[in-house]
């Protein structure tokens, strides 16, 4: 925790501090004190007076199907996301393990998604599926198959979970990647020599083998897909139609800015740091966990 | 992440590893499509686009569409957008280490009282993203009349542990013959970071400035509550301020030309950096 050799006095260090101390109370603990306060109350129409309702915002949250639908909608999101971007990252990082030469280009490459922001990314797919000009959506018309994200809820939901895990897959990838060439080469020749085929080997022991690196990136995607993906949303289907991909924190912006239901608002605000308290303390765990492996 | 030391038994040779290649390089093409057709648009005409399916290969239109997008846009020059994000992105970045490195030094190297009070007041600030609480956020920012301002863009993204989490962890390292040595020199404090700390924590230090840049170059959200002029939009927002609301067809080659200027800056940083990045990201979620 501290160095055995340290230096004398408390003013320097208490002025060292100081400036971190001073943003983090005036950005981060004064809001989040904010809204924990705000969500006892709703506030007149006037935002002139508000009445304390103790945890009535949140029995009327828990009450709201609208909410519990973006609850669901949210598991629903981030499983998905997390799956279409850590499956085809595990193959393309088991292919490249395979090459001895020419991994590294794949691997430039292949990181370039991940340095595009999730708005732009949005902007992207939402013009390749677009309804009038996309060209996949066109190619689509031609086979048949009428593309429109705007009415239907399930092809909506669909490309925000594809634009939210394309610039994943480049994260998932460096990892998976990483971990592959930390395999013991000796374990692997030896199953080769028992006679074990390629696929046999992948499933007993080198699947096993990443695990680690699996549930570190399990966690790592629910919380992106959680917390990071409001460019997509808003870019794409800004929560439509009706409400299908409104996950959790779209519906924080748009109830408390478009909505000005402040008091609801903030309730959500609070349900959802109680959401990140528990993946931060999961996260921990399983990381000390990870070490001892 | 060395790609040498296999031998030969368990890798492919001839058929399969060609098979290897062509898969990888399919791989590589789908992730690809997105930025190639984007950059396609960019180089083509309205009409080309509107009446689909568009073209796949560059047209000659490149130097039309990224004048217009840099020096008129749709709102406001692209020019200006990229400034206003370049100076926040770098604000962030330079702002966090900054205050990380000074708060990190005081918690490792000196006792004094509340050090565990202050440390787990950071720790707690690890637990919240901005999106969660945004609206209280912005009636500070309201409060301050930061609204339309660098500052506003730039403080509340600030306020977040990691970066001093790094840097502790790093300080941890440094040996503690150093230190003696220095105190024994009779060197202060200040005297020891900037001739011993700093210059050690150089690798540290440009890890993070890029996982860090690409931050705040690609944050959406902040910028799009509290800038509503666009003079202070950044470019990662002012891309869907650019849509036309109802019925109107948006510019798609302008559009598409500031896509591509709004991912270079972090794709080259990343690409650039590329040793430095993959530290920095394996670090800061460790």
């Amino acid at each position: 925790m501290q160095k055995r050799v340290t230096f004398n006095g408390w003013l320097l260090p208490m002025l060292l501090v100081l400036p971190q101390l001073l943003i983090s109370a005036v950005f981060f603990f004064y809001p989040a004190g904010q809204a924990l306060y705000q969500s006892l109350f709703i506030p007149d129409p006037f935002g002139l007076s508000s009445q304390f309702v103790g945890l009535g915002n949140f029995e009327y949250l828990l009450g709201d199907k609208y909410y519990r639908a973006s609850f669901f909608t949210t598991a629903l999101f981030s499983t998905l996301v997390t799956v279409v971007s850590m499956v085809p990252a595990l193959l393309l990082a088991v292919l490249a393990d395979r090459l001895i030469k020419g991994a590294g280009t794949y691997r430039t490459l292949l990181i370039w998604p991940y340095a595009v922001a999730p708005a732009v990314a949005g902007v992207l797919w939402l013009f390749m599926f677009n309804t009038r000009v996309g060209v996949v959506s066109w190619y689509l018309g031609q086979l048949g198959y009428d593309w429109n994200h705007v009415l239907n809820d399930g092809e909506a939901m669909g490309l925000v979970v594809v634009a939210s895990a394309w610039g994943r897959i480049s994260y998932n990838f460096l990892f998976f990647f990483a971990a592959l060439q930390a395999v013991p080469r000796s374990v692997i020749e030896a199953a080769a020599i028992d006679g074990a085929r390629f696929w046999r080997r992948f499933f007993t022991i080198v699947l096993p083998l990443l695990s680690p690196t699996t549930f570190f990136l399990l966690v790592v995607n629910i919380v992106y897909a959680f917390f990071e993906t409001f460019g997509v949303i808003h870019t794409i289907t800004s929560g439509g139609p009706q409400q299908a991909t409104t996950i959790l924190v779209y519906k924080v912006f748009s109830d408390g800015f478009v909505g000005q239901d402040l008091g609801s608002s903030a309730a959500q605000s609070v349900i959802l740091l109680i959401v990140v308290g528990a993946l931060t303390v999961f996260q921990f765990k399983f990381v000390e966990k990870r070490v001892h492996y | 992440m060395s790609t040498q030391s296999h031998s030969g038994m368990v890798e492919k040779r001839g058929t399969s590893l060609w098979l290897t290649h062509a898969l990888m390089i399919a791989g590589v093409l789908v992730v690809f499509f997105p930025i190639w057709l984007a950059f396609v648009a960019s180089t083509v005409t309205q009409q080309e686009i509107v009446q689909p399916p568009m073209p796949l290969l560059p047209g000659g239109e490149f130097i039309n569409n990224y004048t217009k997008a840099l020096t008129s846009g749709v709102n406001v020059p692209v020019m200006t957008m990229l400034i206003n994000s370049l100076i926040m992105a770098l604000g962030i970045a330079i702002g966090k280490i900054i205050i990380s490195l000074l708060s990190a030094f005081a918690i490792v190297y000196f006792k004094f009282p509340g050090r565990t009070f202050f440390f787990w007041l950071i720790f707690l600030t690890l637990m919240l993203p901005v999106e969660v609480r945004i609206v209280p956020t912005y009636e500070v920012i309201a409060g301050f009349g930061l609204l339309n301002s660098y500052s506003g863009l730039i403080f509340p993204l600030i306020a977040s542990a990691t970066a001093t989490f790094l840097f502790r962890q790093f300080f941890m390292t440094i040996p503690d013959e150093l230190t003696e040595a220095a105190r024994l020199d009779g060197a202060r404090p200040m005297r020891f970071f900037i001739d011993i700390v700093l210059p050690m924590s150089r690798t540290n230090i440009a890890a993070l400035f890029v996982i860090l840049f690409i931050y705040g170059w690609n944050q959406y959200l902040w910028p799009l509550l509290i800038t509503t002029d666009p003079e202070m939009n950044t470019i990662v927002m002012g891309i869907k301020q650019m849509f036309p609301s109802g019925d109107d067809v948006a510019d798609w080659p302008v559009i598409m030309a500031t896509s591509i200027l709004a991912m270079i800056p972090p794709v080259f940083v990343v690409v650039s950096m590329q040793k430095l990045f993959i530290r920095g990201l394996v670090d800061s979620e460790k």
